[in-house]
């Protein structure tokens, strides 16, 4: 019981940051400011969305992104308001651009490099050694037996 | 071919190595943003005490505070000094703060500023990117924004950074 109460208590936490009087009273409008402060990131705080984060700023920065939704604009001119003003760092999914490859390839060039290198180390394994002669046999057995 | 692939491990590790180095350098604060308007028009403001257009014309400093803000007391003596020793024209946008409280702070602690701006919903600051006061600002004589400095300045910071750069846009 007392398990279940925590769990629910851990994912309630999780929507307090928005405070009800920040809340549109559209929800679609209201759905379209979430699902783009859960975009953004939190500047003082900075692996959090404004979306979880109880900071002033973040604060401030859902109200203003719901202002902005209330004067017409789109989900893209919303967030490009903030990006404007904070630039790409506080987009939690960075554009792909020159000064963000390392971010987004470097992972997968490593792997890829690491495979190749992989690949050319079996090849270049020695080769299996050749069966023993029969001289080498016969002398293997009678250091067997000795040790017998 | 053996060789190079020898030295490969090595290379990388001095490498990164010195990446790291470079990344925990003193003085130097990762969490610290790049500003998004630097060499861009400073947004255009017009508080009660200050506007955008009474700042542009000259190369000057803008100085985000509050009263509230402790690193901002920290700073404040510094400014005093840029103000009066270095005749720096500094302009101060009050961020977030209540009228009376900023009028106190600035009694207590003397009043560096030629106007002040009193932001106090925090919009304009917000239209500056700022997300820890202080910030500073060197504003050029076109009112475009050439620098940020985030935190509170320190005296190394001002006779290393800010002053040359200020200086360097003066004599232009």
């Amino acid at each position: 019981m007392m398990r279940v109460a925590l769990l629910l208590v851990l994912f309630a936490s999780s929507a307090l940051a928005v405070e009800p009087s920040e809340r549109l009273a559209d929800p679609a409008r209201e759905a379209r400011a979430r699902a783009i402060s859960q975009s953004l990131r939190c500047v003082v705080c900075q692996n959090e969305s404004i979306d979880e984060s109880n900071a002033d700023i973040a604060h401030d920065l859902r109200r203003l992104l719901r202002e902005r939704i209330t004067a017409g604009d789109s989900d893209d001119a919303a967030r490009q308001f903030i990006v404007a003003r904070y630039g790409n760092f506080v987009l939690l999914r960075p554009p792909v651009m020159a000064s963000t490859w390392v971010l987004w390839f470097g992972a997968p060039t490593a792997l890829l490099l690491a495979l190749i290198g992989l690949v050319f180390a079996r090849r270049r394994a020695p080769a299996p050694p050749s069966p023993l002669t029969a001289l080498e046999q016969a002398r293997l057995a009678a250091l067997l037996d000795k040790r017998e | 071919m053996r060789r190079a692939l020898a030295v490969l491990p090595v290379a990388a590790f001095i490498l990164l190595a010195g990446y790291f180095g470079y990344a925990l350098r003193p003085d130097h604060d990762p969490n610290e943003l790049p500003s998004a308007l630097i060499d861009r028009e400073m947004p255009a403001f017009a508080l009660p005490g200050l506007t955008a257009d009474a700042v542009k014309g000259q190369v000057a400093l803008v100085n985000i505070f509050a009263s509230w803000c402790a690193p901002c007391r920290v700073e404040h003596p510094l400014l005093m000094r840029l103000a009066k020793d270095e005749k720096v024209t500094l302009y101060g946008i009050a961020y977030k703060d209540k009228d009376a409280d900023n009028a106190r702070f600035l009694a207590e602690l003397g009043n560096p500023f030629t106007a002040i701006g009193l932001d106090r919903d925090g919009r304009t600051g917000i239209d500056f990117g700022v997300y820890g006061v202080p910030e500073t600002y060197l504003i050029d004589r076109a009112g475009h924004i050439r620098q940020r400095w985030v935190g509170p300045l320190s005296p190394g910071r001002v006779t290393r950074e800010l002053l040359p750069a200020l200086r360097k846009l003066q004599a232009q």
